[in-house]
């Protein structure tokens, strides 16, 4: 009996403390994959440390064996900025972006992940506002917009914008999905939602992100979405092929059947 | 319920609302006949509409592209004077 009541206490005691510990500091974990990223990936990492400056985060580079030399720019990184701050987890060989996040969170640390892209197309500078917003409002979620008032987007043509619109219309009126953007890969997941969804994602590409949103609207995840702009990349080469419509249109029919 | 049904259950209701006014003749039979081809009709115009008033609202930023250079100079000054390579790609 006393061995049992030592035990509770023991637990409760536990509980208790890491209550008090999440209440202290929440962490994030930066997961941002890259292939050939050498210059994107310091730029990027050094507005992160700007920008997010009042938060503990790490960073966790998830680099597919990139040719370039990205590893060595990372390696000069972690000097500057410390080893357990800059994570580098790199895998041999090109194994695609739904694989790198599920990668990546495995060496994560922190309460939540933050996913971007490492192409600068989206600026660190939009960290605080979704950490803020996932305070304010306790979202298990909070996702970029590109669709909104004081978000945007920079350096498409008339067809990119048109096919993008279109796109986000029909996907919009067959699946309902109830945020705004769909492939918008800047997002904030807490830790265990992300872990929970991700189990039940096979997509790969980018309806990986379609399909991690609108899977967690249906399991009814609390989402939230704060504008960003999307300024298209300045240096390197994009990485999405011309079957990227058929991708697409392939992923709207998967997620009508399965979802 | 999967995604699908939902929708196909919608349809299903919109079928049976049609075939019952074809059978009561609430409203004339040749008009009741086309009623179907202005439904695709009309959605085949909310999708257009739709996309054409995103297409003329589409939020654009040129301004921050400007400011992204700037963060950009000022990081290359930074890594470069700690060292790391961030020479031409």
């Amino acid at each position: 009996m006393a061995k049992l009541e030592e035990i509770e206490t023991e637990e409760h005691g536990e509980t208790t403390m890491s209550i008090k510990m999440r209440r202290k500091k929440k962490k994030y974990s930066i997961i941002i994959p890259t292939y050939n990223e050498r210059l994107n990936i310091a730029l990027v990492i050094y507005l992160v440390f700007k920008h997010l400056q009042d938060f503990e985060f790490e960073v966790i580079i998830v680099d597919d064996g990139s040719p370039d030399g990205t590893q060595d720019v990372i390696k000069q990184l972690q000097n500057v900025y410390g080893e357990d701050r800059v994570l580098l987890r790199a895998r041999p060989k090109k194994l695609g972006l739904g694989t790198a996040y599920y990668h990546g969170i495995k060496h994560a640390s922190g309460d939540f992940i933050i996913i971007m892209d490492a192409d600068l197309s989206h600026h660190p500078k939009y960290l605080p506002s979704f950490i803020r917003k996932q305070m304010e409002t306790g979202a298990s979620i909070v996702t970029g917009t590109r669709y909104v008032r004081n978000g945007g987007v920079h350096g498409w043509n008339l067809i990119r914008k048109l096919t993008s619109r279109g796109a986000n219309v029909l996907a919009q009126t067959l699946l309902w999905p109830g945020v705004s953007d769909l492939t918008g890969s800047f997002r904030l997941y807490e830790r265990k939602a992300f872990e929970d969804i991700i189990s039940s994602v096979v997509s790969k590409g980018y309806v990986f992100q379609m399909e991690m949103i609108v899977r967690a609207s249906r399991k009814g995840y609390h989402i939230e979405e704060v504008p960003i702009t999307f300024v298209d990349r300045v240096y390197g080469s994009s990485k999405l092929g011309g079957s990227e419509i058929l991708e697409y249109l392939e992923g709207l029919v998967y997620l009508l059947i399965t979802t | 319920m999967k995604h699908i049904l939902k929708i196909m259950a919608l349809l299903v209701a919109v079928a049976g609302i049609w075939i019952s006014l074809l059978e009561t003749s609430v409203v004339p039979r040749s008009y009741t006949w086309l009623l179907p081809v202005y439904l695709v009709v009309s959605l085949g115009c909310y999708g257009l509409l739709m996309v054409g008033v995103g297409l003329m609202l589409f939020p654009t930023c040129p301004q921050e592209a400007s400011l992204l250079q700037k963060d950009i100079i000022e990081a290359k000054e930074f890594l470069k004077s700690k060292g790391v390579d961030v020479g031409a790609v």
